[in-house]
Protein backbone atom coordinates (compact mmCIF):
# COMPACT_ATOMS: atom_id res chain seq x y z
CA UNK A 1 0.00 0.00 0.00
CA UNK A 2 2.54 2.54 1.02
CA UNK A 3 4.93 1.62 -1.97
CA UNK A 4 1.80 1.89 -4.63
CA UNK A 5 1.12 5.23 -2.77
CA UNK A 6 4.91 6.75 -3.03
CA UNK A 7 5.05 5.20 -6.25
CA UNK A 8 1.84 7.45 -7.83
CA UNK A 9 2.35 10.15 -6.01
CA UNK A 10 6.24 9.92 -7.81
CA UNK A 11 4.47 10.35 -11.09
CA UNK A 12 1.86 12.62 -10.83
CA UNK A 13 4.27 14.83 -9.31
CA UNK A 14 6.37 13.56 -12.32
CA UNK A 15 5.29 15.66 -15.22
CA UNK A 16 4.75 18.64 -12.39
CA UNK A 17 8.32 19.03 -11.85
CA UNK A 18 9.62 18.50 -15.36
CA UNK A 19 7.79 21.66 -16.37
CA UNK A 20 9.03 23.86 -13.38
CA UNK A 21 12.84 22.82 -13.71
CA UNK A 22 12.38 23.58 -17.11
CA UNK A 23 10.56 26.78 -16.53
CA UNK A 24 13.34 27.45 -14.58
CA UNK A 25 15.75 26.71 -16.77
CA UNK A 26 13.66 29.24 -19.66
CA UNK A 27 13.94 31.79 -17.38
CA UNK A 28 17.84 31.72 -16.61
CA UNK A 29 17.93 31.43 -20.36
CA UNK A 30 15.79 34.32 -20.85
CA UNK A 31 17.66 36.77 -18.43
CA UNK A 32 21.32 35.88 -19.00
CA UNK A 33 20.81 35.60 -23.27
CA UNK A 34 18.04 38.22 -23.82
CA UNK A 35 16.62 40.13 -21.85
CA UNK A 36 17.94 44.13 -23.11
CA UNK A 37 17.94 45.57 -20.17
CA UNK A 38 20.93 47.70 -20.22
CA UNK A 39 22.63 46.52 -17.20
CA UNK A 40 21.90 42.88 -17.95
CA UNK A 41 22.98 43.47 -21.27
CA UNK A 42 26.44 45.13 -20.70
CA UNK A 43 27.07 42.44 -17.85
CA UNK A 44 26.52 39.51 -19.96
CA UNK A 45 27.70 41.08 -23.43
CA UNK A 46 30.72 39.11 -24.03
CA UNK A 47 28.85 35.67 -23.55
CA UNK A 48 26.25 36.96 -25.77
CA UNK A 49 28.04 36.96 -28.74
CA UNK A 50 30.24 34.11 -27.19
CA UNK A 51 26.85 31.94 -27.01
CA UNK A 52 25.43 33.28 -30.83
CA UNK A 53 22.49 34.68 -28.85
CA UNK A 54 21.54 37.82 -31.06
CA UNK A 55 22.59 40.56 -28.55
CA UNK A 56 22.11 44.36 -29.83
CA UNK B 1 16.46 16.68 -10.30
CA UNK B 2 17.42 20.13 -10.15
CA UNK B 3 21.27 19.11 -8.56
CA UNK B 4 22.56 17.58 -11.09
CA UNK B 5 21.75 19.92 -13.92
CA UNK B 6 23.21 22.64 -12.08
CA UNK B 7 26.26 21.17 -10.88
CA UNK B 8 26.98 19.99 -14.81
CA UNK B 9 25.99 23.00 -16.29
CA UNK B 10 28.25 25.05 -14.07
CA UNK B 11 30.84 23.14 -14.25
CA UNK B 12 29.95 22.76 -18.08
CA UNK B 13 29.82 26.67 -18.00
CA UNK B 14 33.61 27.19 -16.48
CA UNK B 15 34.95 24.70 -19.03
CA UNK B 16 32.97 27.30 -21.74
CA UNK B 17 34.50 30.28 -20.02
CA UNK B 18 38.03 28.68 -19.66
CA UNK B 19 37.75 27.95 -23.94
CA UNK B 20 36.42 31.53 -24.52
CA UNK B 21 39.22 32.97 -23.22
CA UNK B 22 41.04 30.89 -24.83
CA UNK B 23 39.46 31.54 -28.36
CA UNK B 24 37.24 34.24 -28.85
CA UNK B 25 37.76 37.15 -26.26
CA UNK B 26 40.83 38.15 -28.14
CA UNK B 27 38.48 38.41 -31.04
CA UNK B 28 35.55 39.82 -29.74
CA UNK B 29 38.11 42.97 -28.46
CA UNK B 30 39.63 43.28 -31.91
CA UNK B 31 36.12 43.51 -33.15
CA UNK B 32 35.24 45.97 -30.77
CA UNK B 33 38.29 48.19 -31.60
CA UNK B 34 36.96 48.09 -35.06
CA UNK B 35 33.57 48.98 -33.99
CA UNK B 36 35.18 51.87 -32.00
CA UNK B 37 37.48 53.11 -34.65
CA UNK B 38 40.46 52.35 -32.76
CA UNK B 39 41.38 50.40 -35.58
CA UNK B 40 40.37 50.90 -39.32
CA UNK B 41 39.58 48.32 -41.40
CA UNK B 42 41.56 48.93 -44.60
CA UNK B 43 44.19 50.70 -43.38
CA UNK B 44 47.41 50.30 -44.78
CA UNK B 45 45.61 47.25 -47.11
CA UNK B 46 47.62 46.27 -49.63
CA UNK B 47 47.57 46.52 -53.24
CA UNK B 48 44.90 43.92 -54.23
CA UNK B 49 42.71 45.56 -52.05
CA UNK B 50 43.56 49.13 -54.18
CA UNK B 51 42.85 47.50 -57.05
CA UNK B 52 39.27 46.43 -56.44
CA UNK B 53 38.61 50.10 -56.71
CA UNK B 54 37.45 50.17 -53.17
CA UNK B 55 36.92 53.86 -51.86
CA UNK B 56 38.36 53.80 -48.43
CA UNK B 57 36.78 56.74 -47.60
CA UNK B 58 32.52 55.98 -47.78
CA UNK B 59 33.10 52.28 -47.70
CA UNK B 60 30.87 52.31 -44.31
CA UNK B 61 33.79 53.36 -42.11
CA UNK B 62 32.41 56.26 -40.93
CA UNK B 63 32.84 55.89 -37.10
CA UNK B 64 32.22 59.38 -35.98
CA UNK B 65 28.07 59.63 -36.38
CA UNK B 66 27.19 56.64 -34.38
CA UNK B 67 26.24 54.90 -37.66
CA UNK B 68 27.21 51.84 -35.81
CA UNK B 69 24.27 49.54 -34.92
CA UNK B 70 25.92 50.06 -31.20
CA UNK B 71 28.03 51.86 -29.28
CA UNK B 72 30.47 50.02 -26.83
CA UNK B 73 32.99 53.33 -26.31
CA UNK B 74 32.16 53.07 -23.24
CA UNK B 75 32.63 49.81 -21.97
CA UNK B 76 36.17 49.27 -21.82
CA UNK B 77 36.18 52.35 -19.02
CA UNK B 78 33.02 52.20 -17.23
CA UNK B 79 34.52 48.63 -15.79
CA UNK B 80 38.18 47.09 -15.64
CA UNK B 81 39.11 44.05 -17.39
CA UNK B 82 38.43 42.10 -14.42
CA UNK B 83 35.32 42.87 -13.65
CA UNK B 84 34.45 42.24 -17.12
CA UNK B 85 35.88 38.90 -17.44
CA UNK B 86 34.57 37.81 -14.06
CA UNK B 87 31.13 39.06 -15.09
CA UNK B 88 31.49 36.46 -18.57
CA UNK B 89 32.79 33.63 -16.33
CA UNK B 90 29.59 34.34 -14.20
CA UNK B 91 26.92 34.88 -16.87
CA UNK B 92 28.72 31.76 -18.95
CA UNK B 93 28.53 29.46 -15.98
CA UNK B 94 24.81 30.47 -15.25
CA UNK B 95 23.78 30.16 -19.35
CA UNK B 96 25.21 26.53 -19.08
CA UNK B 97 23.41 25.89 -15.98
CA UNK B 98 20.01 27.21 -17.26
CA UNK B 99 21.23 24.33 -20.21
CA UNK B 100 21.78 21.75 -17.42
CA UNK B 101 17.97 22.46 -15.99
CA UNK B 102 16.50 21.99 -19.63
CA UNK B 103 18.79 19.37 -19.94
CA UNK B 104 17.54 17.65 -16.74
CA UNK B 105 13.96 18.41 -17.37
CA UNK B 106 14.65 16.83 -21.07
CA UNK B 107 15.84 13.63 -19.38
CA UNK B 108 13.24 13.15 -16.80
CA UNK B 109 10.32 13.47 -19.82
CA UNK B 110 12.10 10.53 -21.42
CA UNK B 111 12.63 8.56 -18.71
CA UNK B 112 8.27 9.29 -17.93
CA UNK B 113 7.94 8.12 -21.39
CA UNK B 114 10.42 4.61 -20.15
CA UNK B 115 13.90 5.85 -22.19
CA UNK B 116 16.44 5.30 -19.56
CA UNK B 117 19.59 8.01 -19.53
CA UNK B 118 22.89 7.68 -19.09
CA UNK B 119 26.18 9.25 -19.69
CA UNK B 120 26.30 7.87 -23.11
CA UNK B 121 22.42 9.46 -24.24
CA UNK B 122 24.10 12.15 -22.29
CA UNK B 123 26.30 13.00 -24.51
CA UNK B 124 24.15 12.89 -27.46
CA UNK B 125 21.42 14.53 -26.01
CA UNK B 126 24.36 17.62 -25.53
CA UNK B 127 25.71 17.72 -29.07
CA UNK B 128 21.83 17.60 -29.75
CA UNK B 129 21.72 20.75 -27.63
CA UNK B 130 24.44 22.20 -29.51
CA UNK B 131 22.53 22.07 -32.44
CA UNK B 132 19.35 23.13 -31.32
CA UNK B 133 20.48 26.12 -29.47
CA UNK B 134 23.68 26.99 -31.38
CA UNK B 135 24.33 25.40 -34.83
CA UNK B 136 21.05 25.93 -36.35
CA UNK B 137 19.73 29.54 -35.61
CA UNK B 138 23.83 29.93 -36.56
CA UNK B 139 22.85 29.05 -39.64
CA UNK B 140 20.74 31.93 -40.14
CA UNK B 141 22.50 34.58 -37.78
CA UNK B 142 25.87 33.61 -37.43
CA UNK B 143 27.61 34.96 -34.24
CA UNK B 144 28.26 38.25 -34.35
CA UNK B 145 31.69 39.62 -33.62
CA UNK B 146 31.46 43.16 -32.68
CA UNK B 147 31.37 45.73 -35.52
CA UNK B 148 29.13 43.81 -37.78
CA UNK B 149 25.66 45.00 -38.58
CA UNK B 150 22.65 42.97 -38.23
CA UNK B 151 18.63 43.06 -38.12
CA UNK B 152 16.02 44.59 -36.06
CA UNK B 153 16.90 42.73 -32.29
CA UNK B 154 13.24 41.78 -31.36
CA UNK B 155 12.70 40.26 -35.26
CA UNK B 156 16.26 37.96 -34.60
CA UNK B 157 15.09 37.22 -31.19
CA UNK B 158 11.76 35.74 -32.39
CA UNK B 159 13.66 33.96 -35.07
CA UNK B 160 16.34 32.80 -32.78
CA UNK B 161 13.60 31.23 -30.31
CA UNK B 162 11.58 29.80 -32.97
CA UNK B 163 14.69 27.94 -34.54
CA UNK B 164 15.30 26.67 -31.10
CA UNK B 165 12.19 25.15 -30.54
CA UNK B 166 11.81 23.52 -34.04
CA UNK B 167 15.20 22.49 -34.03
CA UNK B 168 14.90 20.81 -30.74
CA UNK B 169 11.28 19.42 -31.52
CA UNK B 170 12.48 17.87 -34.65
CA UNK B 171 15.54 16.30 -33.36
CA UNK B 172 13.62 14.63 -30.28
CA UNK B 173 11.03 13.33 -32.96
CA UNK B 174 13.67 12.03 -35.15
CA UNK B 175 15.25 10.31 -32.23
CA UNK B 176 12.55 9.61 -30.19
CA UNK B 177 9.29 8.88 -32.61
CA UNK B 178 7.54 6.00 -33.59
CA UNK B 179 7.10 5.52 -37.00
CA UNK B 180 8.12 7.45 -40.40
CA UNK B 181 5.31 9.92 -40.03
CA UNK B 182 7.04 11.25 -37.07
CA UNK B 183 10.47 10.92 -38.71
CA UNK B 184 9.00 13.12 -41.82
CA UNK B 185 7.52 15.82 -39.34
CA UNK B 186 10.64 15.97 -37.67
CA UNK B 187 12.54 16.81 -41.02
CA UNK B 188 9.87 19.46 -42.09
CA UNK B 189 10.17 20.94 -38.39
CA UNK B 190 14.08 20.95 -38.74
CA UNK B 191 14.22 22.88 -42.67
CA UNK B 192 11.03 25.34 -41.51
CA UNK B 193 13.00 28.36 -39.77
CA UNK B 194 15.13 28.10 -42.96
CA UNK B 195 12.77 27.94 -45.35
CA UNK B 196 11.28 30.77 -43.69
CA UNK B 197 15.01 32.67 -43.39
CA UNK B 198 16.41 34.76 -40.48
CA UNK B 199 15.65 38.65 -40.76
CA UNK B 200 19.05 39.92 -41.99
CA UNK B 201 19.52 43.94 -42.62
CA UNK B 202 19.32 45.40 -45.64
CA UNK B 203 22.10 46.46 -46.29
CA UNK B 204 26.12 45.04 -45.41
CA UNK B 205 28.09 47.85 -43.53
CA UNK B 206 29.86 46.36 -40.71
CA UNK B 207 33.27 48.10 -39.82
CA UNK B 208 34.65 44.70 -38.12
CA UNK B 209 36.67 42.73 -41.63
CA UNK B 210 35.13 39.36 -42.64
CA UNK B 211 38.10 37.40 -42.06
CA UNK B 212 37.97 38.09 -37.83
CA UNK B 213 34.20 37.74 -38.28
CA UNK B 214 34.29 34.12 -40.28
CA UNK B 215 36.80 33.18 -37.67
CA UNK B 216 35.31 34.25 -34.34
CA UNK B 217 32.22 32.54 -35.91
CA UNK B 218 34.29 29.09 -36.08
CA UNK B 219 35.31 29.54 -32.88
CA UNK B 220 32.49 30.62 -31.31
CA UNK B 221 30.40 26.83 -32.91
CA UNK B 222 33.27 24.70 -31.55
CA UNK B 223 33.75 26.05 -28.12
CA UNK B 224 29.95 25.95 -27.70
CA UNK B 225 30.54 21.93 -29.33
CA UNK B 226 32.99 20.87 -26.67
CA UNK B 227 30.95 22.71 -23.87
CA UNK B 228 27.78 21.53 -24.86
CA UNK B 229 29.05 17.60 -25.07
CA UNK B 230 30.82 17.87 -21.90
CA UNK B 231 27.30 19.20 -20.21
CA UNK B 232 25.53 16.44 -21.87
CA UNK B 233 27.91 13.82 -20.57
CA UNK B 234 28.45 15.14 -17.28
CA UNK B 235 24.53 15.66 -16.92
CA UNK B 236 23.83 12.52 -18.12
CA UNK B 237 26.00 10.65 -15.54
CA UNK B 238 25.11 12.60 -13.12
CA UNK B 239 21.35 11.41 -13.66
CA UNK B 240 22.22 8.08 -13.82
CA UNK B 241 23.71 7.99 -10.69
CA UNK B 242 20.78 9.57 -8.82
CA UNK B 243 18.82 7.10 -10.22
CA UNK B 244 20.51 4.16 -9.13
Amino acid sequence: MNVTTQSAAKTSSGLLSIVFVALIGATMLFFAGHAQSATLHDAAHDMRHATGFPCH
Amino acid sequence: MLAGGLIAGFAAGLLAALLHFAFVQELILLGEDYETGAVVHFTGAGEAAEATGHDHDVAGHDHGDGTAAHDHAGDADEGSALTRNALTVLFTALIYASYGLILVAGFALAEHFGRAISAREGLLWGIAGFVALQLAPAMGLAPELPGSVAADITERQIWWLGTVLATAGGIALLAYGANVLTALAGIALLAAPHLIGAPHPEGFYGVAPPEVAGEFAARVLGVGLVAWAALGWLTGRLWAQDEA
